[in-house]
């Protein structure tokens, strides 16, 4: 457990540190020794805290996220990104945006939600016809059918003159994120948090049908209860800020490399690393080209997918 | 009424040749309105960069298939397309915007394929030789490796000023929508030049198809086989990159529609029957989608939906072993 209070209060320095760094200048002595009305305070309220409480909450869901998935399909390569789930949720967001374009944030998310799962279980649904059962077929089919939805996304979005907007949502960035705009995201914290309590239920779901039903678990249940916390996490965190690629696969193998697969013990690293994680991505992004910012998206892609290829190409990695 | 027969691949080339040229003539001719002249020199270039091409796509990936020895890795796929993107994003990076428009293009193409073929018989040459990898691992690394390549070029293009961002895509970033005509005589003369050295060892494909081991004992040096495939494999992807972008599925979808059309397995079969195939599949495509539905640019969006779920079946059939 000490361990895991360092790393929190590591995380933490980090997230009082990204309260200061930003295209205003910020110090802490001029925070202090100005009126609560001031400029720099505002700046602080409206814009900082909230940018870093959504760059933690998302790290975050998103983390413990992959992790849900990897449980239920017992493969260490799924995650929302990895399994159609991102690209269906987006989607999703496509359609509310052309037929009700002011409708409230909310209820964009829950129709985000509802294409989410439906995408997911599309593709649970091929899994179940894959002749071969090999560990990597389950990601490759997943990124297959990730690619399909965004062709579909994209064609409506080039029809309807969206493609610019559609990408300005998709790639995920914190530079826009306000008070009262990011505030979906402590439901998706709440949701991450019923998550942690039926962990072990994941679990045993993750043995298969037969061994659930015979612990007396409803399999069909657990499974879908895992699911709709996973698209509603993602759909949350794609309305918000947009996608953050790879982070539900490599934060839980990470995790699983440095602490093991014990789930209750490794659910609250899952969400440490994974805050943390996103973090230094957004603050790299903020830094190497100051004052102009680069999405945290494309930091996290690149970082991510170097860290997956490791994944695939280490040694003593059993997959042949 | 005739007994049904099989047709020979002759018979079979020669109808795929003739749906060709009724697709060219008709995308010349269909919807014309105007002067002539300028009609048939404007969509004469449209025409010519189409068939470069569908030509590079199409002989890229039926040869890395028979290196691979399989029918559903593709070079895009495995992100080569990617990596010539990331090369010049590269390139325009370290030049920087004003550098990069003073040197000659043609200059800048070259230097693009010679670090490009570098790369990729240094890159996926160890991916492939690297002890038996299982088919699904190269694959996915394939992918990522794609991904990964992306991501890089997104963030290098983001690191230039993003003022003259804009300015830079449009110059140095092809699409369907922005062809760069500038570059075409040099793809031609390219072109020419990989068919002439694949012409010349173009007996050697039929006996690497059977595999690697069946190959040696026969008599090929296959790592210097493989090596001069990936160069040539390399070149032709950057060629058809530079003209039009990436496009992933094109090719997996025209070579596994020549090996369904085709009777032979034979090389001098495949490789013309993929080619035409290509050429009518873009050519035709790309007039449907302006003629009849007045989308332009669309055809990309519409190839990676097909090939998508193409590619889902074949890894459902078990194609990929």
């Amino acid at each position: 457990m000490p361990k895991l209070l360092l790393a929190a209060l590591g995380v933490a320095l980090l997230a009082v540190l990204s309260l200061f760094v930003g295209a205003t200048d910020l110090s802490p002595a001029a925070l202090f020794s100005s009126g609560p009305e001031s400029e720099a305070m505002r700046v602080m309220l409206a814009s900082r805290i909230p940018r870093t409480a959504a760059v933690l909450l998302s790290g975050m869901a998103m983390g413990v996220s992959g992790m849900i998935m990897q449980m239920l399909v017992r493969n260490r390569f799924v995650e929302p990104g990895t399994a159609g789930t991102v690209e269906s949720a987006s989607l999703g967001i496509l359609v509310v945006t052309l037929l009700a374009p002011g409708i409230d944030l909310f209820v964009k998310m829950l129709v985000a939600a509802l294409f989410a799962l439906s995408g997911t279980a599309l593709f649970l649904a091929i899994l179940r016809r894959i002749p071969l059962r090999s560990v990597l077929m389950v990601p490759l089919v997943g990124l297959m059918l990730s690619g399909i939805f965004e062709s579909v996304t994209t064609f409506f979005a080039y029809r309807y003159d969206l493609l610019q907007s559609l990408n300005a949502w998709i790639v995920g960035d914190f530079s826009g994120v306000l008070r009262g705009r990011y505030e979906l995201l402590w439901f998706a914290l709440a949701l991450t948090g019923a998550a942690y309590l039926a962990a072990d239920r994941f679990t045993v779901a993750g043995m298969g049908r037969d061994f659930t039903t015979g612990l007396g678990l409803n399999y069909r249940r657990v499974v879908s209860f895992g699911l709709i916390i996973v698209s509603m996490v993602t759909a949350a965190v794609v309305v918000t800020v947009g996608t953050i690629p790879f982070l539900g696969l490599i934060v839980p193998n990470l995790v699983s490399m440095t602490v093991g697969d014990n789930v209750r013990r490794a659910v609250p690293w899952v969400a440490v690393v994974g805050a943390g994680f996103v973090l230094v991505c957004d603050l790299i992004g903020r830094t190497v080209r100051y004052p102009y910012e680069i999405p945290v998206g494309t930091v996290v892609g690149v970082v991510g997918s170097a860290l997956f290829l490791y994944l695939l190409l280490r040694k003593d990695s059993s997959l042949g | 009424m005739a007994r049904f027969r099989k047709p020979s691949p002759r018979q079979v080339l020669l109808l795929l040749a003739l749906a060709c040229l009724a697709v060219i003539a008709a995308f010349m001719t269909v919807g014309a309105k105007g002067s002539w002249g300028f009609i048939l020199s404007f969509r004469g270039a449209k025409i010519a960069v189409m068939v470069v091409v569908a030509y590079s796509i199409a002989v890229s990936t039926v040869l890395f298939q028979t290196v691979t020895n399989n029918r559903i890795l593709t070079p895009a796929i495995m992100g080569f397309d990617s990596l010539y993107v990331l090369i010049q994003s590269g390139m325009v990076f370290l030049l920087g915007s004003s550098g990069i428009v003073s040197v000659d293009p043609r200059l800048r193409f070259a230097a693009e394929i010679a670090v490009m073929v570098a790369f990729s018989v240094l890159l996926y040459g160890s991916l492939f030789a690297g002890g038996r990898r299982s088919l699904h691992l190269l694959i996915l690394a394939g992918i990522v490796f794609g991904i990964f390549f992306h991501s890089l070029s997104t963030f290098l293009q983001r690191l230039i000023d993003p003022a003259e961002f804009a300015f830079l895509q449009d110059r140095f970033f092809a699409s369907f929508n922005l062809v760069r005509p500038d570059l075409l005589v040099t793809a031609v003369v390219i072109v020419a030049v990989v068919t002439l050295v694949a012409w010349r060892i173009m007996h050697s494909f039929d006996v690497l198809a059977l595999g690697r081991d069946r190959a040696i004992n026969l008599g090929v040096d296959h790592r210097r086989m493989v090596t001069i495939i990936l160069m040539l494999v390399a070149i032709l992807v950057s060629v058809s990159t530079a003209l039009v972008g990436p496009i992933t599925f094109f090719g997996l979808l025209v070579a596994n529609l020549a090996y369904l059309v085709m009777p032979s397995g034979k090389h001098r079969h495949i490789l013309p029957a993929a080619i035409l195939l290509a050429i009518i599949c873009l050519v035709g495509g790309q007039m449907i989608l302006e003629r009849v539905f007045g989308f332009d640019g669309n055809l990309r969006i519409v190839i990676e939906f097909l090939g998508g779920i193409t590619f889902i079946a074949l890894l459902l059939r078990g194609t990929a072993r």
